[in-house]
């Protein structure tokens, strides 16, 4: 009978991932099969086996006379030691701030500042792989990343902005801008040369000096960053570097002299910065948390989509504010996605993150380590379903392998809370408002992806949606051209293209 | 014998209707002989709190409105405020004014919402643009009202000052509590009466009376209350600071030290209609 054998011919159909003598095929995992031999970077990091401080264009050991060590988190081994800054250096550096100020960098034209950011992007860019080396070794980002994404990027910040220092009059339309004085600036682990050009490239175009903090697991790009200033003859006290923990941030914050603070890192820090300014006039640039929905119709192309699933959630270990860690998919298409993830994960490279064929390199500490396992705990202990592909990882450094929860509920920790780890929260929805409404219900609201193939869908998310940068069919691209910054509780303030400029100038 | 006139007892105008304070409480004001002209609500944080939920239902329906219709209202507003300007005028002169003075308050007041009115169908244009990544991508920034602002108006100018907060706030679609002047809070009362016939969707503004040392406490630590534009001493300052670090919440907060002129062309801009507002960045692939 004709519909029994098309029935037949259907149900068959499946079936061809059987091999000819009847069994499955085994599944081909990429790299399963084989092993690969290492593929190390070897370029020249450079490093110094102690850095100081960064103050009035020399390196200047600290008055406290202390140092602490900067460790590889790939494999705990000290890499140098950095000067701990204290009071009386933070005070140093703000004047030095202040004369440079006054002095020659709010004075100069546009056109001639501008032409020092064009230096240091070349500059940066000629000693590229030797700060792609210097970074992957001190923050433990897989060098694919560091080498093509963090430094070029972090040139181009400097590219970018050079050119708007002489154009400043087309920032604010109708209003004249000034520079605001002397600016401090706190910046995160997770991208440590990338945040410095970031806050640095516009600061200076607008004519501001600046006095910044990195974190302090990872210090060293900075400061290498402050060899290539002397090199580009950049005006002493234009550019000061403090380094050192969370007190030598407080100092930086409540000093008297920064007419601005700009700080990007957990929610939970810049609240209590923002506490600790309540009362002054200092104005503020906050980019905190994140806990971005990314949200998988299912008319989405999917294989693409899991591309994106992936880069959004796993790049740089997960340590990205804006990370697509909520993963919100539509009902019907749940069990397809989760079967695609779980094989692609599969194939990710945890390891050293000095091989050209690491994906996932190491926690940038052992702190951090500690916390994502404790979420990850939650996660389980709260009933959602964990995958995590069987992969070796290095014995000593930190490492975590790639991690997936389904079955997660909006109430759910891993749903709720910033992990900053490789771990993908999957929950799921039926209709387009169910979608709007679960990706809105958090106190974050810095990204946000969609999937899908109808245009006016998207339309309709990106503008539903309550997030600063919103990604369609693709996940975690960044330019310097491109405004970046948060609502809610990822913070205020924007950084990056012309609006990013607006929040470093006065108007008059 | 002359007729007793009917006086008005004053309530105060939230999600559009007009109500007493939950608290049944008022303060009475006096004009500035110290002649008593009438009872005023004395909202408590339980008024604001019904305020910002009046707002909140208010908001989606009033931020989706087209620009040109946001426009059209606020013209219209102009033109009830205008056709009722010698009220107005008398509202304004209890605290004090000049006739004169107050008449021209009024006028400011009106120009000023015409100022606005006329932005809401441009600001996005001067505000947002494209962007050239470096990529194939189309990435464009727009702006985004940011939700329910409060605002405290401060005693001087008691209504050009409510007006130059709260029109900036509203002419992007984001809705308003605003506390009126302590000291002088019956030209906010009467605005309410003007807002209502404005074709103004009732909660895209609400406007409380009462004591700023009792209000302001809630306004620092509301969750829902996306942004603060208030003129306010250093104490207020300080505490509005602590309470929106709780929630990250923007404030604008101008000192009510610093002399300003509320009737100056500088006490406009597109800016004050961009401090209350998210930019937003889209990115699209370009391809087949």
């Amino acid at each position: 009978m004709p519909t029994a054998s098309v029935a037949k011919k259907s149900y068959r159909a499946p079936q061809r991932v059987t091999n000819r003598v009847g069994r499955r095929a085994p599944e081909l995992i990429f790299g399963d099969l084989w092993a690969f031999d290492p593929a190390p970077e070897s370029a020249d990091p450079k490093l110094k086996a102690r850095y100081d401080l960064f103050i009035n264009g020399k390196f200047v050991a600290p008055k406290g006379g202390k140092y602490f060590d900067s460790i590889n988190p790939a494999n705990e081994r000290k890499l140098a030691e950095i000067a701990l800054a204290g009071l009386a250096d933070v005070d140093a550096a703000y004047a030095a701030a202040q004369r440079a100020a006054d002095g020659v960098w709010g004075k100069m034209p546009g056109r001639e500042r501008a032409k020092y950011l064009y230096r240091i992007a070349r500059l940066l860019q000629d000693r590229a792989r030797e700060f792609a080396v210097a970074e992957t070794l001190d923050g433990g980002k897989p060098i694919k990343e560091s080498r093509d994404f963090d430094v070029p990027m972090a040139a181009a910040h400097f590219f970018y902005h050079a050119g708007w220092a002489d154009k400043l009059e087309y920032v604010a339309p109708g209003r004249r801008v000034a520079p605001l004085g002397v600016v401090g600036q706190v910046i995160p682990w997770n991208f440590p040369l990338l945040m410095c050009a970031w806050k640095l490239a516009p600061a200076l175009a607008m004519g501001n000096t600046v006095v910044l903090k990195p974190a302090e697991t990872t210090s060293i790009t900075a400061l290498k960053l402050a060899e290539i200033f002397q090199d580009a003859g950049l005006p002493p006290g234009v550019v000061n570097f403090v380094t050192g923990a969370g007190d030598v941030g407080a100092a930086m914050m409540k000093h008297p002299t920064p007419a601005k603070i700009a700080f990007t890192g957990s929610t939970e820090v810049g609240k209590i910065i923002m506490r600790s300014l309540a009362g002054s006039d200092k104005k503020m640039t906050m980019e905190l948390g994140g806990k971005a929905a990314n949200i998988i119709f299912d008319d989405a192309p999917l294989d693409q989509a899991v591309e994106g699933i992936v880069n959004g959630i796993f790049f740089n270990q997960g340590h990205v504010c804006c990370a697509g860690s909520r993963l919100l998919v539509q009902e019907g298409i749940a069990e397809k996605v989760l079967a695609k993830l779980k094989t692609r994960i599969r194939t990710l490279r945890v390891g050293d993150p000095l091989d050209k064929n690491t994906d996932i390199g190491a926690i940038n500490s052992r702190e951090q380590l500690t916390k994502i396992r404790a979420l990850v705990a939650a996660g389980v202990k709260e009933g959602c379903a964990i995958f995590q592909p069987e992969c070796a990882l290095p014995p000593s450094g930190f490492y975590f392998r790639p991690t997936i929860f389904s079955g997660v509920s909006m109430s759910s920790r891993v749903a709720r809370e910033e992990i900053f780890g490789p771990v993908l929260s999957i929950l799921t929805f039926r209709t387009v408002d169910e979608a709007i409404e679960k990706a809105n219900n958090t106190a974050y609201g810095l990204s946000a992806g969609v999937w899908t193939d109808k245009g006016s869908r998207i339309l309709k998310l990106s503008t539903e949606l309550k997030a600063g940068v919103v990604w369609a069919n693709t996940y975690n691209k960044f330019d310097p051209a491109s405004p970046f910054g948060g609502y809610k509780e990822s913070g205020f303030g924007r950084e990056g293209g012309r609006q990013g400029l607006l929040d470093y100038c006065k108007l008059i | 014998m002359a007729r007793l006139p009917i006086t008005k007892t004053p309530k105060f105008y939230v999600g559009g209707a007009f109500i007493r304070s939950e608290s049944a409480r008022v303060f009475p004001l006096r004009d500035s002989d110290g002649v008593f002209f009438a009872n005023i609500p004395q909202c408590t944080r339980k008024d604001l709190r019904n305020a910002v939920e009046a707002a909140a239902k208010a908001g989606p329906g009033w931020a989706k409105r087209t620009a040109y219709n946001r426009g059209q209202i606020l013209y219209r507003l102009a033109e009830m405020i205008e056709a009722r300007s010698d009220e107005m005028s008398a509202a304004i002169g209890l605290g004090g004014s000049t006739p004169a003075a107050a008449a021209r308050e009024v006028a400011a007041a009106v120009d000023r919402l015409i100022y606005y009115a006329g932005w809401t169908d441009k600001y996005e244009q001067v505000l947002g643009n494209v962007n050239p990544v470096a990529a194939p991508y189309f990435n464009f920034t727009v702006t985004e009202p940011m939700g329910i602002i409060g605002v405290i108006a401060p005693d001087k100018a008691p209504l050009l000052a409510l007006i130059s907060l709260v029109v900036p706030a509203i002419s992007s679609g984001n809705t308003v509590v605003a506390l009126a002047s302590t000291t002088q809070p019956y030209p906010a009362i009467l605005l309410g009466e003007m807002l209502a016939t404005s074709d103004l969707p009732g909660g895209v503004v609400n406007l409380l009376t009462g004591f700023r040392e009792e209000m302001i406490p809630t306004f620092a630590t509301h969750m829902h209350l996306r942004a603060i534009s208030a003129v306010v001493n250093a104490n207020e300052r300080k505490m509005l600071a602590l309470g929106s670090a709780e929630s990250v919440k923007r404030t604008i907060l101008l000192k009510s030290e610093d002399k300003r002129d509320w009737f100056a062309t500088a006490a406009q801009s597109v800016d004050a209609i961009r401090d209350t507002l998210e930019f937003k960045t889209t990115w699209h692939p370009v391809g087949a």
